[in-house]
């Protein structure tokens, strides 16, 4: 094992997670990628996705709606502006989630717009039914 | 002369006004201190992004066809002003200096021939501007009843704005708000949101900084996420923008709370020490006429 380094979760309102992980894999906006201590420096923008984080015996699940990732050999971090931590998501936030997104595609206007509510419409669902 | 009774009403009603004072300060206090923290736990968020964006722009830029959010739409003729205000008053001269910073500016640009459009987001700044650049305002945000401010209030008027930009209905967008130094100092700032005034020295400092951060790859493209990255730093500037703005509000409110208290207590001050004098007189002047009523005797 390569050595842990330093993950980072920043939301515009507060620095939402802190802590040294071993692995992190990131939903990228062209493929999910794992970031490994030592990683080659990449900026990435994020689709909605799910952040997988490996903290020694710790095991958190992160759901993210968008925004980028800098990765640095010892730091990773996620500026997004909405994560929900799926062991403490409701399905009522879910749901309602799950509704704006919805109502967000029906209204998407160009192309990139309407690529980017579906992935997120279609992730919710996925997680959504694997919650009920 | 107030009679004896006048006076006693008038330090009770004095007494009154320090009171709510006094209580108004207090709560400006605590209030004071969350709206800082709120501050303080939302700049990391723009300080990463600000880095990022500024070694981004600083390769980008030599690129013709780069994003209009960086570089502009060539013109400067029509000037967006988004003047972030506060809902309520009693807050010393905070509402009006930010709108007398821009007034000055509307006044400057209308003077230099280009037109002017203002976007008010807050209460008091509309009723202070609506006087004489009524016409200009061409819309209105009040974020009344909102307790805490999060994101997506920021989020939401960094759509609209960039739905007029994209509309082409604004070529230079500048944000009005009271930068928070200090309890007892906020500054009213100008800040040009459109197009973005990116500092390319945190590129510069992170690449002298070994290097390994000046050489990141960029998934997708380099223009995808810087073109991701501006229209996300609007929202982000706003939200900064609005939490000083609450926090400047608060400090301001607070001192301008402060010296009313004092004000009273001198005032009560004051008014005792006259009432008591009128009231020996009032004794004295009894005293003599019984002691040179006795004497007639």
């Amino acid at each position: 094992m390569a050595g842990t380094f330093r993950f980072e979760l920043v939301s515009p309102e507060r620095v939402l997670l802190s802590v040294d992980a071993d692995q992190v894999v990131v939903p990228g906006d062209d493929g999910d990628f794992a970031v490994l201590a030592g990683h080659a420096p990449v900026i990435s923008t994020l689709r909605p996705g799910v952040l997988d984080v490996t903290a020694g015996s710790v095991h958190k699940r992160l759901f993210v709606k968008s925004g980028f990732v800098e990765v640095d050999p010892s730091r990773l971090t996620v500026l997004a502006e909405t994560a929900y931590d799926l062991d403490d998501i409701s399905a009522a936030t879910m749901a309602e989630e799950l509704k704006t997104a919805e109502a967000e595609l029906a209204a998407a206007k160009d192309d990139s717009a309407k690529r980017r509510a579906d992935t997120l419409v279609s992730e919710l669902r996925r997680l959504s039914t694997r919650a009920a | 002369m107030a009679s004896l009774k006048d006076m006693r009403n008038r330090i009770a009603s004095v007494k009154a006004t320090r009171k709510i004072t006094k209580a108004m300060q207090m709560v400006a206090a605590a209030k004071l201190r969350r709206a800082q923290e709120a501050a303080t736990a939302a700049r990391p968020y723009a300080e990463r992004m600000a880095e990022v964006l500024g070694s981004l722009a600083s390769k980008v830029a030599d690129k013709t066809g780069a994003s209009p959010l960086l570089v502009g739409t060539g013109k400067d003729q029509v000037h967006l002003l988004i003047v972030m205000t506060a809902e309520r008053g009693l807050c010393g001269g905070f509402n009006s200096n930010i709108a007398k910073l821009a007034r000055a500016d509307a006044n400057r640009l209308i003077a230099n021939g280009k037109t002017v459009k203002i976007l008010t987001v807050g209460r008091k700044g509309a009723d202070n501007l609506r006087r004489d650049l009524g016409r200009n305002i061409v819309e209105r945000k009040d974020f009344q009843g909102v307790r805490q401010l999060t994101f997506s209030h920021a989020e939401g008027l960094g759509k609209r704005v960039l739905e007029m930009f994209e509309a082409g209905e604004f070529d230079v967008a500048t944000l009005y708000f009271s930068e928070f130094k200090s309890v007892i100092a906020q500054k009213p700032t100008a800040l040009q949101l459109i197009p973005a005034t990116v500092s390319e020295a945190p590129g510069a400092a992170a690449a002298t900084k070994g290097g390994a951060a000046a050489v990141h790859e960029y998934e997708p493209s380099e223009e995808e996420v810087l073109g991701f990255l501006l229209s996300r730093n609007i929202s982000t500037q706003i939200f900064r923008g609005l939490l000083e703005n609450s926090a400047s509000f608060y400090g301001s409110q607070m001192t301008a709370m402060d010296n009313a208290t004092r004000n009273a207590g001198d005032m009560i001050n004051k008014l005792t020490i006259k009432y008591n004098r009128q009231r020996q007189a009032n004794i004295t002047k009894e005293l003599i006429e019984i002691i040179s009523g006795a004497e007639a005797v």
